[in-house]
């Protein structure tokens, strides 16, 4: 009875978007549900050494959407991000099973080019890890790695992508001071806008703000939600709330498989699956 | 409760002085100032009897009268011009060993052969490097090369080249393992950060790592110059003379001069050593022999405390509290 009364207005509209279960409020937005598929994996298996990290993960993430990963730790959520742009390929030991599908080609395909790979899948880490380099050159960085040298190109690009990240304000005066000296907020939206200065098509995000204050964290989501227009978006959360908040899909792990994968309308408001209900009501995780 | 088992505590404002505290606590002071104390008396004996020797005319001229007058000034000549061509030889080396340690290698057993090769190379005896030297530089190499150059005698006698080629042998551990140290400092998720943006292994080496490690790879290396600066066994047979009546300088097209590395050349530990041992008059030679020695423990000294201010510079950059 308790229950019941606890559940009532799930899935209802209010007026500010559609409560949900895990207690916060989605808001509504354009509905991106008959995107094409950006990317698609099909029976992929991960293991380190002889641990199964990853069993039979088949998934289609929509481009032009935010496609959240949600799970307790451990779950592989992170692991299944990084096979997306080939980063466990640099574990000792990571070796994968079945295909990931990126615009029809397969990324593990023998003629693949992991570094141009890398290029069109950006990623920003759970720790902001910039260069100990000017705020110029970190944003610099890859473009000049590609082989632009003309400075009034490359001024031009670190403009764009610290616009596009939403720093640009904030930094425009000191370019050329470090970047250690931001604050971690500003330092994690400067890792942003050197993923975007090399012009990727996906951009991955595990955790991106787990170590930040709830300011640079509103900042971060506000900013996946204005880069989610040109850019088809992966994000690894630990956050309810966060997935609910910024996500068009929500894909939930467990123990390495992919327990339920769906719209996030959906799965905050009337999952399927009882271990996701589970998970998302916090009774489990 | 009976009351026996009950432990009391002493009276708050007790004096019992401990005897045994005191006595450790003098003895552990007494140990540490031994060495401090060595070092004082070595600095003392050299700075009081050698200091009154050095002048301008010592620094910059050649020894005189069978070494028994005179200035220093092919030794420091010698020392600066070996220890140079040592470090190009060994820095390279050293640093793509340390790079294929830590970023190539992995932890299997080929590392650990590599690691256990480095750790006996530092422990290896000197005078063994020397023999070594003449063995393979100059018989091996040296007698190889003239063999099949046909440049008769050229390689295959000691001269500085050699000298320096087996100083890099022996410092070559000491840059790999700071190198490594180096390296290792470097956070990996500015390696992922790099790999990321699509940069290849090479790539994320040559434009994150290395520059991040640079002020390790640095003090590293200043120290195996002072290191190798300071060595006499290695270059005992190698390429050092007793006395030379030039300087090891060869002049190109001509006229410019640079240092000739086929040349014998004199050096400061080894002048010290036979100005103690084999000097005409070694009791007149007395002042340059404590000269010498002051000139090459003043470069050490340099060299040790350029390299201490560097890796306190470094590990503030890494940002490490301790130093």
């Amino acid at each position: 009875m308790l229950i019941a009364e606890e559940n009532q207005g799930i899935g209802e509209k209010t007026n500010m978007g559609t409560r949900t279960l895990a207690g916060g409020v989605l808001s509504d937005r354009e509905d991106v549900t008959r995107n094409p598929i950006k990317i698609f994996t099909r029976e992929l298996d991960m293991y380190y050494g002889a641990v199964r990290a990853l069993q039979g993960i088949t998934a289609e993430i929509k481009e032009r959407a935010v496609t959240a990963l949600i799970g307790p730790s451990g779950c592989g959520k992170s692991t299944f991000l990084r096979t997306l742009n080939r980063m466990n390929d640099t574990i000792p030991g990571a070796r994968i099973e079945g295909t990931v599908m990126i615009d029809g080609v397969n990324i593990y395909g023998a003629d693949v080019n992991v570094a141009a790979l890398r290029r069109m899948v950006g990623m920003v880490f759970q720790k902001q890890n910039p260069f100990p380099k000017s705020i110029f050159d970190n944003v610099a960085y890859g473009p000049r790695l590609h082989g632009i040298t003309d400075k009034a190109v490359l001024e031009h690009m670190v403009e764009e992508s610290l616009k596009k990240s939403a720093i640009w304000d904030e930094v425009k005066d000191r370019l050329d001071t470090s970047a250690m000296q931001l604050s971690g907020g500003q330092q994690q939206r400067l890792c942003i806008a050197r993923v975007l200065a090399v012009g990727p098509e996906i951009i991955l995000m595990d955790e991106p703000a787990s170590a930040l204050d709830p300011l640079s964290t509103a900042k971060i989501e506000e900013l996946i939600h204005q880069l989610r227009k040109n850019y088809t978006i992966v994000i690894v959360t630990h956050n309810m709330q966060q997935a609910a908040r910024v996500s068009d899909f929500t894909a939930y792990f467990y123990m390495g498989s992919l327990v339920e994968f769906g719209e996030t309308k959906t799965i905050f408001t009337n999952p399927t699956k009882k271990e996701t209900e589970d998970y998302i009501t916090g009774r489990f995780g | 409760m009976s009351e026996a088992l009950l432990l009391t505590l002493p009276k708050l404002t007790s004096q019992r002085v401990r005897w045994s505290e005191i006595l450790s606590d003098v003895l552990v002071r007494f140990f540490a100032l031994i060495p401090l104390s060595a070092l004082g008396f070595i600095m003392y004996m050299i700075i009081r009897k050698g200091a009154g020797t050095i002048t301008w005319s010592f620094l910059s001229q050649m020894p005189l009268n069978g070494m028994t007058e005179g200035g220093i000034f092919p030794c420091i000549f010698g020392t600066l011009a070996i220890t140079l061509l040592m470090i190009l030889m060994a820095l390279p080396l050293g640093v793509a060993a340390a790079i294929y340690l830590t970023e190539f290698a992995g932890r299997g057993f080929f590392f650990r052969v590599i690691r256990a090769a480095v750790n006996n190379l530092a422990g290896v005896p000197s005078i063994v490097f020397g023999l070594f030297g003449v063995g393979f530089f100059i018989l091996f190499v040296g007698r190889s090369f003239d063999h099949v150059l046909k440049t008769g005698m050229l390689f295959g006698q000691p001269c500085m080249l050699w000298a320096a080629a087996t100083l890099a042998v022996l410092v070559l551990p000491v840059i790999i393992v700071s190198t490594e140290e180096a390296l290792n400092a470097v956070p990996q998720s500015q390696r992922s950060a790099s790999l990321a943006l699509g940069a290849t292994k090479w790539q994320t080496i040559w434009h994150v790592v290395l520059p991040q490690a640079r002020g390790g790879i640095l003090t590293g290396a200043i120290l195996s110059i002072s290191r190798g600066a300071g060595e006499t066994a290695p270059i005992l047979f190698t390429g050092c003379a007793y006395f030379l009546p030039r300087l090891p300088v060869v002049h190109l097209f001509g006229v410019i001069p640079i240092v000739n590395p086929f040349d014998q050349f004199m050096e400061l530990s080894y002048h010290i050593f036979i100005m103690a041992t084999q000097s005409l008059d070694a009791v007149k030679t007395l002042p340059i022999q404590y000269g010498t020695t002051l000139v090459l423990i003043s470069l050490t000294f340099f060299l040790n405390f350029t390299a201490i201010i560097f890796r306190i510079h470094f590990r503030k950059k890494m940002g490490m509290v301790s130093v």
